[in-house]
């Protein structure tokens, strides 16, 4: 496998924010997810959780609630405004004030024609989904009391209002209040508290399910307006509730991390008749649960402590696959790291500032496992506070340390980098017109080029030198895709661009004719890394589904290897991995050695050894320790995994040969985390 | 040698009352559980046993009620039949021969005529997959049935028969067995089978316990043993079944029961807590705690109104409704091992053995009740694995019963033996042994054995111990001061620095036999000089016994090495010997017979013999398998006159053994049976009311009133003869006269019987008792 000197960077303190609201589009089977920092993040269900799109926050613009209207996103905060996104160039399209205070909920009926919203000073406002936006069409009877959750019944016609104390049932033709559901307050706890209806279900044979601030999940008949059942659930709050398509199950969350189902069942086996029974308990998470989606086969939910969780519901799947199991997504799928490999310097994104890092060094040797003594500790060299009020959205390191530039969804900035003796920074004052935002950012290997990836899969190219940047072309594919470029990656010799987009398109441009070379051909899955190849210029690219191809760019075709790979197919413990690969980077040493990693290991792929398979052992590192060296050789297969590191956010190898993992220990994020609610445990 | 048919082995008295469920009749009056092997009648508002009902000859596996008739009851039992008993009358109706060994029985009131039963796949004794059958019985006027039709409906059940349940009314059977729950639909003729994902890696044990189905909804509530209860529903399909988990439990859930109305579910286990939840509401739950012992079954009565547990240490206790105990029916308690010999407490003849920790029990074999519970450690018992508290070792009676001895000790890891030797004095007031002397560390080690001299003059207690010593204590009479008398230490000896294995005083007390190691001395406890030495190496003595009567002049010793000698004491030579393994040796103390359990090759052979005679009385061969280690003859409450030779040896006392699984076991004759099985057919009194020479009288007068109302009110009634009249009489002959009613009362209330006799010999039986009553 090689022995490498490893840099093992536990200084990124990256913090996810907790997640506030969800919302499934079953349709384009596209999980919209919004967390309290104002971002919101696309998940592809179809495309094994791929984290499709991230559209960075903003300051003081938390979102309350998100919703679905065909294949538009909603969102609604405490500011007050409803924001409708523009998905093709990750940013807020508009913002419309409601002028109903902030905004508790917001949610769509089942036609998708219209929005309504819940508000501070009582009101239901409807607003119209027009094609340019939403307008405003009438106000619903006024309550008393904020608007904290709602939910439309299946028909259109009725409307569930969750206050603080009650439920009111409205009739949408006419705008006026039908019903007045009480909700009790908390049994042991504090009488004058008032209990908040924290969400409503409004099913369409009329029940409605309320959770409430009082631990209470309690089903309604919505003709009468009377109460049919009370299920305690805990002492603390049941935050979310969420029903599946079929209406055969709701499950509910509770700040005590638990989702607990019920289940519309026949009690008596021959009869019809059949009523809500509080059945199966999963505990996936340690804090609230704010968010919760059932999206048929699974339960999703994500809360406080910042994982999203999908638990498969198992009677659903008739064998084992990769959606029968559970999965926890805790890391962005794209790379907050860069890294210049000649200067040794890490830059360390996050929403609000930039850090520059030096790597320390040593000059020790030792065995392999050992700890070596440092003659330089890591130094952090820069700590640099972004303008504005939008969160940074893409940074990038050129190799040599000279170059850094970040963006966000209004502004790119561009700094001249010096960090030899003293450490100097200064931002290169003129950018040109057309450089507005980028969604992401690449130096070309030399630093001669800065690339920045624009609306509609383009790329400016801009050039770089001591005096000042130029523009110096737009390269645009021919596929005419109006989707967001999400990797972008150079070749050493400063020939070759290769992008891939959301679209699942990935292109390769020629950067001496400055045009398109060729395109890929399309692959069903998301390209989630890639690199070129720096002696042979092969594009080697690994995708959600966790295929590998190579393509040579030279040839445009796929290489001998990589048909090789296809047609004998990829082990199945390696295609039922859990996390993609988010970067993959060669050895110039050894021309065979493709390195990559995921959250939970890094592997080496050696091309000149046996692919492996069905039927040989995967992992093999251990067996073949324990082997004699003559028997070593038939046993080697072509991928060596390593999971010594965990929790990888990124994985570089530097010019000497030396290789920089990044770590953030989930057991450190945890720690950062606020305190769960008390709960009682046994023997304690 | 000759095998005796005639005697069998049997459990009688202080079996195992915990081993099934109990079953509480439709009235709530009375509670039936099997117990070794016959089924016991219990009272459930004064926990007497009512009715005895005797027939099945091997272990009673279950029982329950007949569906329908609430007056009868089955019973099935190991020796392949299922019976068919009126209960209130204790009658045996029918006896079904199924030829298998029946594990448990389960019927359903949809299933009418048809029983369920679990037994071995194949008819082997050491199957170990079993099958739930159907029984269809037999419509037929015979008491004896032998039934042919058996269907299997589940393969591969669990023998437990709380791992079985039917479902609401009838319609389906659930049972499950490791890691699996399978229901069988009977309409459909389908099963369903469920299974949990194995949580073994997680080091979590998530195997089924129990199950119990929820009698009106389509629930089944499932008893795991990580301690979850899961509540199945919607398991008519395969896919889509769901369940939701409760768990309170920190340790296996033991037993599961729904109230017959389904709207509370108890459950019980280890915690000896019973736990009641609401169903459909389960965060509310309400615990009934303290129950002495874990729960090991739960059963309702069938209107609901009490609940029954079964306990680890042979209990049922009976609660109400409302969650209180209202009655606690004891049995035998049996620890994992009985430290103490099994000894007869002279006075109320109750058999004395180790029961709870730190306590002995006195449990009355002739009425198969525990008595009392004699506290002999004081000291807080903590239930927690792991904690060396003190234990009862030893204990002895003096020949009247008037001094009680114990030896309590406690071994700490890694420290020294702590040792307490309690004597204690009966007191008549108070009825019960009262702390006369305690002795903490009478020896330096174990104590190993430790004697009453049974001598009428002295009373002196004789203690051997590994530390090469005997000690000699006596009742030192403080007779001049304030204090009362305690006892002290007399004499200290020892023989070479071997160490003393047992000691055995002669019938008279006047010799004092000491096993040293491979030496045997005969010492007089008057003068303490030693009198000779025995030896018959090799191997160390491990019992000593002195002949009685007749026979005393014979000392018997059995060896480790496969040694059972007879010294000839007047000769000091040995006069017989036979290579046997003789694991214990037990003198009966009414008559010069020996009974000694010789091991061999993983059973237990018993032979009864004189001294003085070569031959056995009585033998048999593969009495139980393992070691018998505690026996004792118990003295008869009435005299058997058996003729047979081979059985003679019964006829003053019984022989009751403990086998290696804590079985208490003990022989019975033919006549013996013959007798019971009389008894069983007598008409009985009203159930509820003890049986007691007091009641019989007034309560029959009683009777005899209300009889006569209603034959005022109802003249056309016809006037029954009281067939029992001379049977009252005889008990009133027996009858100790300070509990007899005046003589008034009795004159009229017997002149009323002659009146009423309906036979002329009744009559003349009457009058001859009347004349022997008359000078009394």
């Amino acid at each position: 496998m090689g022995e490498f000197k490893v840099h093992r960077v536990r200084f990124f303190e990256y913090m996810p924010t907790a997640i506030r609201a969800m919302s499934f589009n079953a349709h384009t089977e596209r999980l919209a997810l919004a967390r309290v920092d104002g971002s919101v993040e696309v998940f592809n269900f179809a495309d094994r959780y791929f984290q499709e799109k991230v559209i960075p926050g903003k300051d003081a613009h938390s979102i309350e609630a998100l919703c679905w209207v065909g294949g538009r996103l909603f969102s609604a905060g405490l500011h007050g405004e409803i924001t409708e996104y523009d998905l093709e160039n990750l940013r807020p399209k508009y913002s419309l004030e409601a002028y109903g205070g902030p905004i508790w909920t917001i949610i769509s009926n089942p036609q998708g024609t219209h929005v309504a919203i819940g508000c501070e000073d009582g009101t239901v406002k409807l607003f119209e989904v027009l094609a340019e936006g939403v307008q405003f069409e009438r106000n619903l009877d006024r309550q008393k009391g904020r608007i904290i959750s709602l939910s439309w019944h299946p028909s259109g016609t009725r409307i569930a209002a969750g206050m603080m104390d009650m439920i009111r049932v409205f009739d949408v033709l006419t705008g006026h209040a039908i019903q007045r559901l009480l909700v009790d307050r908390s049994v042991g706890g504090c009488k004058s508290r008032e209990t908040v209806v924290w969400t409503v279900v409004f099913l369409s044979d009329h029940t409605i399910f309320s959770s409430d601030s009082a631990g209470k999940v309690q089903v309604w008949d919505g003709h009468t307006g009377t109460l049919v059942k009370t299920h305690q659930l805990t002492k603390w709050d049941v935050l979310a509730l969420s029903v599946s398509k079929d209406e055969s199950s709701v499950v509910a969350g509770t700040s005590e991390g638990t989702v607990v189902q019920f289940q519309f069942i026949a009690p008596n086996l021959q009869q019809q008749e059949k009523e809500w029974v509080r059945t199966r308990t999963f505990k996936n998470h340690t804090h609230d649960v704010r968010a919760l989606v059932e999206i048929g086969t699974a339960i999703v939910s994500g809360g406080m402590d910042t994982q999203l969780v999908v638990r498969p519901l198992l009677e659903k799947f008739e064998e084992k696959c990769f959606a029968s199991g559970l999965r926890r997504i805790h890391f962005p799928h794209r790379n907050l790291v860069s890294c210049a490999q000649k200067a040794r310097l890490l830059l360390l994104q996050f929403p609000g500032q930039l850090e520059l890092w030096r790597l320390g060094e040593s000059d020790g040797h030792g065995k392999p496992g050992d700890i070596l003594p440092l003659k330089t500790k890591p130094e952090k060299l820069l700590y640099l506070k972004r303008k504005g009020k939008d969160h940074i959205c893409c940074s990038a390191l050129s190799s040599c340390g000279g170059w850094l530039a970040y963006s966000t969804v209004s502004s790119v900035r561009l700094y001249r980098l010096q960090t030899d003796n003293n450490i100097s920074i200064t931002k290169v004052p003129k950018l040109p017109k057309v450089l507005r935002s980028a969604h992401q950012l690449c130096f070309s290997s030399e630093s001669s080029y800065l690339f920045a990836a624009s609306s509609q899969s383009s790329v400016l190219v801009i050039s770089l030198n001591q005096s000042e940047c130029k523009y110096v072309h737009t390269l645009k594919p021919k596929s005419g895709s109006r989707q967001p470029i999400h990797l972008m990656t150079t070749s050493v010799d400063g020939k070759w661009l290769a992008t891939a987009n959301s679209d699942c398109e990935v292109h390769v441009y020629n950067l001496q004719k400055l045009e398109l070379h060729c395109m890929v051909p399309m692959y069903s899955s998301c390209p989630s890394a890639m690199g070129i190849h720096p002696t042979t210029n092969n594009l080697t690219m690994v995708h959600a589904d966790q295929q590998i191809f190579e393509f040579s760019i030279a040839e445009k075709q796929y290489t001998v290897w990589s048909r090789k790979l296809q047609m004998q197919g990829l082990h199945n413990l390696w295609l039922n991995r859990d996390t993609p690969v988010t970067h993959v980077t060669f050895n110039p040493k050894n021309p065979d050695q493709i390195l990559l990693h995921d959250m939970y290991m890094f592997c080496i792929i050696d091309q000149s050894l046996p692919l492996p398979d069905q039927k040989t052992q995967f992992y093999n590192q251990m067996t073949l320790r324990s082997l004699s060296e003559q028997e070593r050789p038939s046993h080697l297969h072509a991928f060596k995994v390593c999971k010594s590191f965990q929790d990888l956010m990124c994985m570089r190898l530097l010019d000497d040969q030396s290789l920089v993992v990044v770590e953030r220990p989930l057991m450190a994020i945890n720690s950062q985390l606020p305190a769960p609610v008390r709960q009682k445990k046994f023997a304690t | 040698m000759v095998e005796h048919t005639g005697i069998r082995v049997v459990h009688r008295g202080g079996s195992k009352i915990n081993f099934r469920e109990p079953v509480i009749t439709s009235d709530s009056r009375f509670l039936l559980c099997g117990s070794g092997e016959s089924v016991k009648v219990y009272s459930t508002s004064t926990e007497e046993c009512v009715h005895d009902l005797q027939g099945h000859t091997d272990l009673v596996t279950g029982v329950v009620l007949n569906p329908s008739n609430h007056l009868q009851a089955y019973s099935c039992s190991a020796d392949g039949t299922v019976r068919l008993w009126d209960f209130t009358d204790g009658i045996l109706i029918k006896t079904f021969i199924i030829r298998y060994h029946i594990f448990s029985i389960h019927v359903s009131e949809k299933h009418v005529g048809v029983l369920f039963v679990v037994v071995p796949m194949a008819n082997e004794k050491g199957s170990e997959l079993f099958q739930l059958v159907a029984v269809h019985l037999p419509r037929s006027g015979d008491p004896e049935v032998e039934v042919g039709e058996l269907s299997a409906v589940l393969c591969d059940v669990s023998p437990n028969p709380g791992a079985v349940s039917f479902g609401t009314g009838g319609e389906y059977i659930a049972a499950a067995k490791g890691l699996q729950l399978e229901v069988f639909f009977f309409k459909k003729q389908k099963s369903y089978r469920f299974s949990l994902k194995s949580g073994m890696n997680k080091g979590i044990n998530n195997s089924f316990t129990c199950i119990s189905c929820h009698p009106k909804e389509d629930c089944i509530a499932t008893g795991h043993a990580d301690g979850k209860i899961r509540l199945w529903r919607n398991f008519n399909q395969k896919k889509e079944y769901t369940y939701s988990t409760l768990h309170w439990h920190h340790n296996a859930v033991n037993t599961l029961r729904f109230t017959p109305e389904g709207t509370n579910l108890l459950s019980g286990g280890i915690e000896s807590v019973l736990v009641q939840w609401r169903y459909t509401q389960e965060n509310q739950k309400d615990f009934l705690p303290r129950l002495g012992a874990a729960i090991t079954h739960i059963a309702v009565s069938p209107d609901g109104s009490l609940f029954c547990t079964s306990h680890a240490d042979n209990k049922i206790t009976i609660i109400l409704s409302s969650v209180k105990v209202s009655a606690i029916i004891q049995g035998l308690v049996k620890d994992d091992c009985v430290r103490t010999d099994l000894m007869i407490d002279p006075r109320s003849k109750a058999l004395v053995l180790n029961g709870k920790p730190g306590h002995l029990q006195f449990y009355s074999l002739h009425r198969d009740k525990q008595l009392y519970n004699l506290d002999i450690v004081q000291q807080e018992y903590i239930h927690e694995q792991g904690v060396d508290q003190f234990q009862v070792v030893k204990a002895a009676f003096d020949t009247h019963g008037d001094w009680l001895a114990t030896v309590e000790e406690r071994r700490q890891k890694s420290s020294e033996l702590e040792i307490n030797l309690k004597l204690w004095s009966y007191d008549e007031q108070t009825q019960s042994f009262v702390l006369n002397t305690t002795v903490t560390a009478p020896h330096e080690d174990q104590i190993t054995a430790m004697c009453f001299s049974p001598s009428p003059e002295t009373t002196l207690l004789v203690t051997t111990s590994l530390d090469g010593h005997f000690k000699a204590w006596l009742l030192a009479d403080h007779s001049d001061t304030e204090e009362s008398a305690s006892w002290s230490c007399d004499f200290v000896g020892g023989y070479h620095l071997l160490k003393p294995g047992c000691c055995c005083f002669s019938a008279d007390g006047s010799l004092l036999a000491f096993g040293f190691q491979e030496v045997v001395t005969v010492w007089s406890p008057t003068s303490w000089e030693l009198l000779t030495t025995l030896s018959q190496p090799p191997g160390a003595v491990r019992d000593l016994c002195f002949g009685r009567l007749s026979c005393s002049k014979y000392l018997l010793g059995t060896s480790t090495k496969n040694q059972l000698c007879c010294w000839n004491l007047l000769t000091c030579s040995l006069e017989w010997n036979t290579p046997m393994d003789v694991s214990l040796l037990q003198a009966d103390p009414f008559s010069e017979n020996m009974a000694a359990f010789c091991s061999q090759s993983g059973s237990t052979d018993l032979f009864v013999f004189k001294p003085s005679e070569p031959r056995p009385l009585f033998s048999k061969k593969a009495l139980c398998t393992g070691k018998v280690e505690r026996a004792i003859f118990a003295p008869r409450d009435q005299m058997l006159e058996s003729s047979e030779e081979y059985s003679q040896w019964l006829n003053r006392s019984q022989l009751y053994f403990l086998t290696q699984h804590m079985d208490l076991m003990t022989f019975s004759t033919k006549t013996e049976e013959d007798r019971l099985l009389a008894s069983s057919k007598q008409l009985m009194v009203d159930d509820s009311v003890a049986i007691t020479p007091f009641y019989l009288l007034l309560g029959r007068h009683k009777q005899q009133q209300q009889e006569k109302q209603e034959l005022l009110t109802n003249p056309l009634a016809e006037r029954t003869p009281l067939p029992q009249g001379s049977i009252a009489i005889k008990e009133l002959l027996d009858t100790p006269a300070h509990v007899l009613p005046s003589a008034s009362f009795l004159c009229s209330m017997f002149v009323r019987s002659l009146l009423v006799s309906s036979s002329s010999a009744s009559c003349q039986d009457a009058m001859l008792t009347w004349g022997m009553l008359l000078p009394g």
